[in-house]
């Protein structure tokens, strides 16, 4: 056990010293960093009013002197002077605008000039507060009681969209949820890709550095193949658990820099912030390490078969193949339907089951016993796995230049030791 | 020391070992020979335990092999190789821990072998960085880094350029004289005359000859001389102790004649035939070489 753990430790050091890992881990905080301060920009440069805008009203109709009133980074005030007068003064002030409202406002359309475009922000604001002084005015004129009108008013109805299911009602984001399960599905997908093909290529270099004949004279095919899976497999863990940690501080730090209080960025961060992030991540870690268990095994196999890269294409396929078929049905019809017959079945057998079933448990509602015996499945598929795996691989360490094939492999697995 | 009774390995196409049996004392230098594909390799494999016989046993210092002695063995595999992009250092303590060693032992014994090899300034180097000779060099201490009782060498020699080689050799003798059993693999004779206090001869996964280098020679006398005398050639006829093989005559009117005695003839008998009729400059028993042993069993077999 102790040789074990000696060669988790050496394929553990020798990946994470690389410089190719250690960039990885900030590259992708710093590209998260890097699209939220994008987004946050984006959002505020549509929204926001960068300075304040002095709108000068010149009010033919007298129905809106002084009943415009001012709100933050725009102020309104009643011009005193002709429009000529007042439309000299806008070419030197890009945040002045002259608010023209003619005497029939009804008929004729209200102008507003400014030296630039106005934002769309500003105009809005005009045509809002326009509008209730306008309304106010009519049924005034009607004789409705306007202060009766706007208790009445006070309502507000939003609507947010519920789930019934058998455990209770929640909240049904749909939008986030489906990203979230994409995102789950890709990314345990491309992580159970690149650590499995870490684990062949590492046995591939130790079969064609030849050094593995030194190693299993120190210790047991399956000793030095068990190492191996999980030096590497601790490497994704921790590249991972990095990758959250600094993801969590960076969004952390582009919340403070780029979102006001109102900002929209915040909206769609409340609404993630209802969907159980600690249930979800377990349920990756532990679809991460069993599937990765499960499929570096079968790798670790494929490259004990072969001497060189390329001959990898052959044996690489049919293990990949239920992979990948899961994934594109993930990405293109399980993520809508996530409770179908088919996304139940996907995430009950052990080699479809880490991305089907991650992309289901974002929407909740996996049963248990449904997790219960995927997970039980997967734990068995690994055992599985690694059995298999580790007698071809005891075999075809030692075998240079015969070309393997499926039958081949059969008979390396019936092999007495 | 190392006692291997009977086995048998059976590769899908082909036998590999055949009953084989063969017993190394301790301390010997002890050569395994035979050509390429006789069934060297697959032996040495059986007694580093990365191969399991399909029958028959391999005792160590009179205990069935297990997992436990595999530290006490040191192992050159033919076909050498180290991990490319390691440090050669930290390549050397960590093959050396995995037969045992605690960290520090290892390094203080590889910081002993590194000054007696000139090797001190490699340990920061990778292997990709050191020419093939090199890795050799850092292959062989990391053989014996661990001070294993029984040192497997297959093919030792081969990748070595002839001054490295010379400096192997003398490491392993004086690893020899520090009470390591050698067990060694080549398909060169030349060293194993040289080298060896016993040998196995293996052949088409047959052992077909075994025993102390010296024994087994003597065994192989057949009578043969070779004389070389001066002054005119001598005509002989049919009344001389001995029978002439063949005759050869140098520029400088000396001739060399090699002979095999007949009846119960010595060589004095030669000697005193000889002396009263020519002036004798030397006369040699022709003991035959193990690689005449080796190519007469072979033709033999085959």
């Amino acid at each position: 056990m102790n040789k074990v753990l000696l060669i988790i430790q050496r394929e553990y050091i020798t990946r994470v010293r690389k410089k190719s890992f250690i960039v990885m881990i900030f590259v992708v905080p710093l590209l998260i960093l890097g699209m939220s301060g994008l987004i946050a920009l984006v959002a505020k440069n549509t929204s926001e009013l960068s300075s304040q805008q002095v709108v000068n009203i010149i009010d033919n109709s007298n129905a809106f002197a002084g009943k415009f009133h001012n709100v933050k980074n725009i102020k309104f005030q009643p011009a005193h002077q002709s429009l000529t007068d007042a439309k000299a003064g806008l070419q030197d002030n890009e945040d002045l605008s002259v608010l023209l409202i003619p005497a029939n406002y009804t008929k004729v359309p209200v102008q507003i000039f400014s030296k630039k475009k106005p934002s769309i922000k500003l105009t809005q604001e005009v045509e809002n507060q326009m509008n209730t002084i306008a309304t106010t005015k009519s049924m005034v004129e009607h004789h409705i009681d306007t202060t009766f009108l706007n208790t009445i008013k006070k309502n507000k109805i939003s609507i947010s969209a519920m789930e019934v299911t058998a455990t209770g009602t929640k909240d049904a984001n749909v939008g986030p949820t489906m990203l979230v399960g994409i995102a789950c599905a890709i990314f345990i997908y491309l992580s159970l890709f690149i650590y499995g093909a870490q684990v062949m290529r590492g046995v591939i270099e130790e079969k064609t550095s030849r050094i593995i004949e030194v190693i299993i004279s120190s210790v047991k095919p399956f000793q030095l193949m068990l190492g191996k899976i999980i030096g590497v497999g601790l490497v994704g863990l921790t590249q991972f658990t990095a990758w959250i940690v600094l993801s969590v501080i960076a969004t952390k730090i582009a919340g403070q820099a780029f979102s006001s209080p109102q900002s929209p960025m915040l909206g769609a961060l409340a609404v993630l912030q209802t969907i159980p992030f600690g249930y979800i991540l377990g349920c990756f870690l532990f679809y991460f390490i069993t599937g990765y268990l499960l499929y570096s095994a079968l790798f670790a196999a494929v490259g004990s078969a072969v001497d060189s890269e390329t001959e990898t294409q052959q044996f690489m396929f049919p293990i990949t193949l239920p992979l990948l078929f899961t994934y594109i049905l993930s990405v293109s019809v399980l993520f809508q339907a996530p409770d179908s017959p088919l996304a139940v079945w996907l995430s009950i057998i052990p080699f479809t089951a880490p991305v089907a079933m991650m992309v289901r448990i974002p929407f909740g509602g996996v049963a248990t016993w449904q997790l219960a015996l995927s997970m039980s499945l997967m734990v068995i598929g690994f055992l599985f796995t690694t059995y298999v795996a580790a007698r071809i691989y005891r075999v075809g360490v030692l075998m240079y230049g015969k070309k393997a094939s499926f039958k081949e492999l059969a008979k390396w697995f019936f092999y007495k030791e | 020391m190392l006692s291997i009774r009977n086995i048998v390995k059976q590769y899908a196409g082909h036998r590999a070992l055949s009953d084989v049996s063969l017993e190394v004392e301790k301390g010997q230098i002890y050569g395994l020979l035979g050509p390429n594909g006789a069934g060297k390799t697959s032996l040495i494999r059986i007694i580093n335990q990365i191969t399991a016989p399909d029958s028959g046993e391999v005792y160590f210092n009179g205990q069935k092999l297990n997992q436990n002695h595999i530290e006490r063995i040191g192992y050159l595999p033919e076909e050498r190789g180290l991990y490319k992009k390691m440090e050669i250092g930290e390549q050397m303590i960590y093959l050396a821990r995995l037969k045992g060693l605690s960290r520090a032992d290892a390094t203080q014994r590889l910081k002993f072998w590194f000054e007696k090899l000139e090797m001190e300034t490699w340990w920061k180097k990778k292997i990709e960085e050191l020419s093939k000779g090199m890795q050799q060099k850092a292959q062989f201490v990391a053989t014996v880094l661990h001070e294993p009782d029984l040192i497997i060498l297959d093919e030792p020699f081969s990748g070595f350029d002839p001054v490295n080689a010379e400096i192997i050799k003398d490491e392993i003798l004086e690893l020899n004289r520090k009470g390591a059993t050698i067990l060694f693999s080549t398909h060169r004779m030349e060293s194993v005359e040289e080298l060896c206090d016993a040998i196995a001869l293996i052949h088409k996964s047959h052992k077909i000859l075994d025993g102390k280098v010296k024994a087994i020679r003597h065994s192989y006398r057949n009578d043969t001389y070779l004389v070389e005398y001066a002054g005119e050639k001598l005509n002989f006829d049919g009344t001389q102790p001995f029978d002439v093989i063949s005759e050869l005559a140098d520029s400088d009117n000396t001739h060399t004649i090699r002979l095999k005695l007949n009846g119960n003839n010595t060589s004095n008998d030669v000697l005193q035939y000889l002396i009263p009729k020519a002036r004798i400059n030397m006369l040699q028993e022709v003991i035959p070489s193990m690689n005449e042993i080796f190519i007469e069993k072979v033709n033999l077999i085959a």
